[in-house]
């Protein structure tokens, strides 16, 4: 079988996020990119889905130049090739149409994403594609397996988990617990630089969005101290002050 | 008009959705516009004219028994279509979040998810959504004439509305390939993505076996259990309790955070909770700084207190 893994460059976990030229463009001065940690789990999972299955893992990621060390990166986890779609990410929309276009006339049995991004956390780009492209959809999966010409997948849903199967080809977004995520090795990193890298261009104009500006959430007022002595007090508070119960 | 998907669950309407609802009434009175709400699957008892909705539609269907996200997206589509929709409000749960995409592509729509607030219609339609993990927040002008956005949950308040919804049945004769085979509930507890009070714990429990007290507390208060990431990789409680960047976000009217210093991954993912309570023995915990009220002392003396006093008041 063969799998398609969409990975996009999101700052490091750790990030402290600040914006320049008057709150209207994201600071990433000094920022560390990774891979979103999302995307690493669903590159992992289609790893192990081809190792038992046999096929390729094909990663695509839609950015500019900027982002190769993290497709070098994945290439060193196990990608078999990958593809950058040489176009500046707009939004969800953007990059789905842009992978959409990308891969035309190529056959995936799989497409794989992260549940979603850590910097925009949209959550869209695995029901976009599975529109676009017409396969079928299973989001924010814990648990995948293959059964004939099908995806048996378990995913999350309010308060529990539901098991569904769906006919393949179709996208599946990974959620935490759906594997481990792998660490390249240092033959994987040497073999991640002979690896084929095609570079795509895509300059479909795209306006459905204009970022205007940024906001950092508002302080709090400062934190209210009970002694410990006297913890019954934080139950009386929410109560009385917040009316929580 | 502005559509709403009203998720139900069994014949009820989600509060989520009768947020989504009043946003939509509301947005609608600031376009000039009315607002329809649709159920799909079945019809339901709630009453969505006292919420907001203008009109109702109810899609039904064989392939509308459980929910697909081709089936429901489909639904939805036909009645978008039916009714005229130019601006439909999904309410950001995990089937909202599924369909939402899949909708947006049929109308030709922008898809703007993540909004915290009412879009500003002065001269234009600019949202303003959560980005980086609750870190921050962006403005963003949409400016396609079809716009799908998600709503997240608890971010805009339902209210009473004195509509008079007229409810119009649509038969959806389509078809769908995914089958659900087993779905997998945990009876009798609150779902952490559905709660509005929330205890939540981390490392400075010191072990699973202390949990009991957390349970009893989160029990006493109707809250749903969370934790930290360490907490659930080293398998002290389920990965769907792990909150933070890289779990679930949320955002309760009250998240208590007990034994948890609170990294900067941990308070993305629940910074904007509306009241936070954190309870740490290190007066240095990062978390106290974000915190409305603080506790500095030794989980294991705070906690029977907080318990003997919510056991209290709920038993008067």
């Amino acid at each position: 079988m063969n799998i398609l893994v969409c990975v996009s460059a999101v700052p490091d976990t750790t990030t402290k996020i600040t914006f320049v030229d008057n709150n209207t463009k994201f600071n990433s001065e000094g920022v560390q990119f990774i891979i979103n940690p999302y995307d690493e789990l669903a590159l992992t999972k289609a790893l192990e889905l081809t190792e038992a299955q046999g096929g390729e893992v094909v990663v695509v990621t839609v950015g500019e130049a900027t982002t190769e060390p993290i497709i070098r990166k994945a290439l060193a986890i196990g990608a078999h090739k990958a593809i950058r779609v040489n176009t500046k990410a707009m939004d969800g929309m953007h990059v789905a149409k842009a992978i959409a276009s990308a891969i035309e006339g190529q056959s995936f049995d799989l497409v794989m994403t992260g549940r979603e991004s850590i910097d925009y956390n949209g959550g869209q780009v695995a029901g976009l594609l599975s529109e676009l492209l017409g396969f079928g959809l299973i989001n924010v999966v814990t648990e995948i397996s293959v059964d004939g010409n099908s995806i048996v997948a378990t995913r999350d849903i309010d308060g529990g988990r539901e098991t569904v199967s769906c006919p393949m080809p179709c996208v599946v977004s990974a959620q935490k617990d759906l594997c481990e995520p792998r660490i390249p090795n240092m033959r994987g990193i040497m073999q991640a630089r002979s690896k084929p890298m095609e570079v795509v261009e895509y300059d479909q104009e795209y306006n459905d969005v204009t970022y205007e500006s940024y906001e950092l959430p508002a302080a709090k007022g400062g934190v209210k101290l009970i002694d410990a002595s006297n913890a019954e007090e934080l139950i009386d508070l929410l109560r009385t002050e917040k009316k929580l119960f | 008009m502005v559509v709403v998907f009203a998720e139900r669950d069994g014949d009820q309407v989600k509060k989520s959705s009768l947020e989504a609802m009043a946003f939509g009434q509301d947005l609608a009175q600031n376009t000039s516009s009315t607002c329809v709400g649709v159920v799909i699957g079945g019809e339901v008892k709630t009453d969505l004219g006292k919420h907001g909705a203008n009109k109702v539609v109810v899609v039904t269907g064989e392939a509308l028994s459980t929910f697909t996200p081709e089936g429901y997206s489909a639904a939805l589509h036909m009645a978008c279509k039916h009714v005229g929709a130019s601006t439909v409000v999904i309410p950001s749960t995990y089937s909202g979040k599924s369909i939402a995409p899949k909708l947006a592509v049929k109308l030709n729509a922008s898809l703007t998810t993540g909004l915290v607030e009412l879009p500003d219609t002065d001269g234009g339609f600019t949202v303003k959504k959560s980005c980086f993990s609750n870190k921050a927040f962006t403005k963003v002008s949409v400016n396609n004439s079809n716009k799908v956005l998600g709503l997240i949950p608890n971010s805009y308040e339902a209210k009473p509305y004195s509509l008079t919804a007229e409810t119009e049945t649509l038969n959806f004769e389509g078809s769908v390939q995914t089958k659900s085979l087993e779905i997998d509930k945990v009876q009798g507890k609150i779902p952490l993505t559905e709660a509005e009070l929330v205890v939540s714990a981390g490392r400075g429990m010191k072990g699973p076996e202390n949990w009991t007290q957390i349970e009893e507390l989160a029990e006493i208060l109707g809250a749903a259990t969370a934790c930290s990431k360490p907490v659930a990789d080293m398998d002290w409680r389920p990965h769907n309790e792990h909150v933070g960047q890289t779990g679930i976000t949320i955002k309760p009217n009250l998240y208590m955070a007990i034994g948890i210093s609170g990294a900067i991954q941990h308070l993305a993912g629940v910074s904007s909770s509306k009241v936070i309570c954190v309870i740490n023995t290190d007066p240095e915990a990062p978390f106290f700084k974000v915190a409305d009220y603080g506790i500095v002392g030794d989980a294991f003396e705070v906690l029977p207190k907080l318990i003997a006093r919510a056991r209290q008041l709920k038993a008067n």
